[in-house]
């Protein structure tokens, strides 16, 4: 960098915006429709789905960053297996630490740690940003899209579990606020997969209708 | 054979890698505008998965499982690879699509020009290592269970691709809401077709 060039500061409004934009008008989840699969089948309890929010923001960070910085090294043609390597390791990497650390949750998850490799949302943002910026700019891109990831999960999962199992990040509210006597009863069907789908397709409803301009045309 | 059967039944049906799972969702999503490129997505999905499967079923069993090395020398006995099963995994699903791909256009052009761009995304589809990882945790007896299983899961994902498609086509004349049109409606059709296909569940075979 030549030393009359000016330095951008660091949290000037471009950088705030790659932050602030995933959250709302261009989520991975409900707009770019990126990372749906592993979203949608941890959000049975609160408790896996923050644990799988927290693995893909590291997964994504490093890998945004590390990407970024071997963006001018990587030949072309063979950049997919070199982002592949670079997720999978980081991925292997989580992984083992939540087997030593976390292992009933590992257990839940099952197979959704592993398939954070082939989430479009990493293979997306490295592909479609990492490879053009900088580290910091990219830095800030895979934090912002993995917290507009992770606020719908928690979303999804906060419904799922407090309507269909009564609990709140396993905490018994409706126990405590006796509704059972008075007759109340979980909606089970909350915790079947497919209420998962609808539950997102009222968040896509809901998101849309406050911004008019995200309707599509078919 | 009536084992594998249930394999197969179970694997398409109750335990749909769509419906049950969500994997594979985003190219569900994005490829499933008319019946016609969907359907040659399920056939490449298909295909794909009936390869990879037991392919990294015998990565499995012969080096990454626990003792799984015995062959080599008995001395092997207590190494655990399975940590590397990820990576190992995602590049033999990698380098098989590439070669499928090759091996398709060589022989049959007019099967690779009717997949087209789908045969190389196909790799970093989530259901083509989520097959391979279920193929882990279900620990089948045998290659051909392997086989049956890899085969069953990629049929299940060609009847709903091809599904959420048709109703798609037809969904274009009807009065959606706004806000709904596009993907919303097809999250909500996805989950309705998901509590048709749980009327199977507790099938015992």
């Amino acid at each position: 960098m030549s030393t009359k060039e000016e330095r951008e500061p660091l949290f000037s409004s471009k950088n705030l915006k790659l932050l602030r934009d995933p959250l709302g008008d261009n989520n991975p989840i409900t707009i770019q429709v990126l990372g749906i699969c592993s979203a949608l089948a941890v959000t049975v309890k609160l408790a896996p789905a923050v644990v799988m929010a927290i693995s893909v923001t590291v997964v994504l960070v490093v890998a945004n960053v590390v990407v970024s910085l071997f963006r001018n090294i990587i030949p072309p043609r063979i950049r997919i297996i070199f982002m592949l390597v670079v997720i999978a390791m980081m991925v292997i990497l989580v992984d083992q630490v939540l087997k030593a650390y976390a292992f009933e949750i590992s257990k839940q998850l099952s197979v959704f740690v592993g398939l954070i490799i082939t989430n479009c949302i990493i293979m997306g943002r490295l592909e479609g940003f990492a490879m053009a910026n900088k580290p910091w700019p990219s830095f800030l891109d895979g934090l912002g899209n993995s917290a507009g990831y992770g606020w719908i999960l928690i979303v999804v999962a906060f419904f799922r579990e407090f309507l269909g199992s009564g609990t709140i990040y396993g905490y018994p509210v409706m126990e405590k606020l006796g509704v059972y006597n008075l007759g109340y009863e979980n909606n089970g069907f909350m915790i079947l997969p497919p209420m998962a789908l609808i539950t997102v397709g009222i968040i896509i409803w809901v998101q849309r209708s406050r911004n008019k301009e995200l309707i599509e045309n078919n | 054979m009536e084992n594998l059967i249930s394999i197969f039944v179970k694997s398409v049906f109750i335990d749909n890698m769509v419906f049950a799972y969500f994997l594979g969702m985003c190219s569900y999503l994005a490829v499933s505008k008319t019946v016609k490129t969907s359907v040659g997505l399920g056939v490449a999905v298909v295909f794909v998965l009936t390869i990879t499967v037991p392919v990294n079923y015998i990565l499995q069993n012969f080096l990454l499982k626990e003792g799984a090395l015995t062959w080599l020398s008995p001395g092997l006995a207590d190494l655990d690879l399975s940590f590397l099963a990820f990576i190992m995994f995602i590049a033999v699903i990698a380098s098989l699509v590439q070669l499928v791909e090759m091996i398709v256009e060589k022989f049959s052009p007019a099967l690779y020009s009717a997949l087209g761009i789908f045969l190389p995304l196909i790799a970093v589809n989530c259901a083509i290592l989520g097959g391979s990882l279920f193929m882990v945790e279900r620990e089948y007896a045998n290659i051909g269970e392997a086989t049956v299983f890899g085969f069953g899961s990629g049929v299940g994902f060609l009847l709903a691709i091809a599904g959420i498609a048709a109703i798609r086509e037809k969904i274009k004349y009807s009065n959606v809401p706004g806000p709904l049109r596009g993907l919303g409606i097809t999250f909500i059709i996805t989950g309705l077709m998901g509590i048709a296909f749980m009327s199977f569940m507790g099938i015992k075979l």
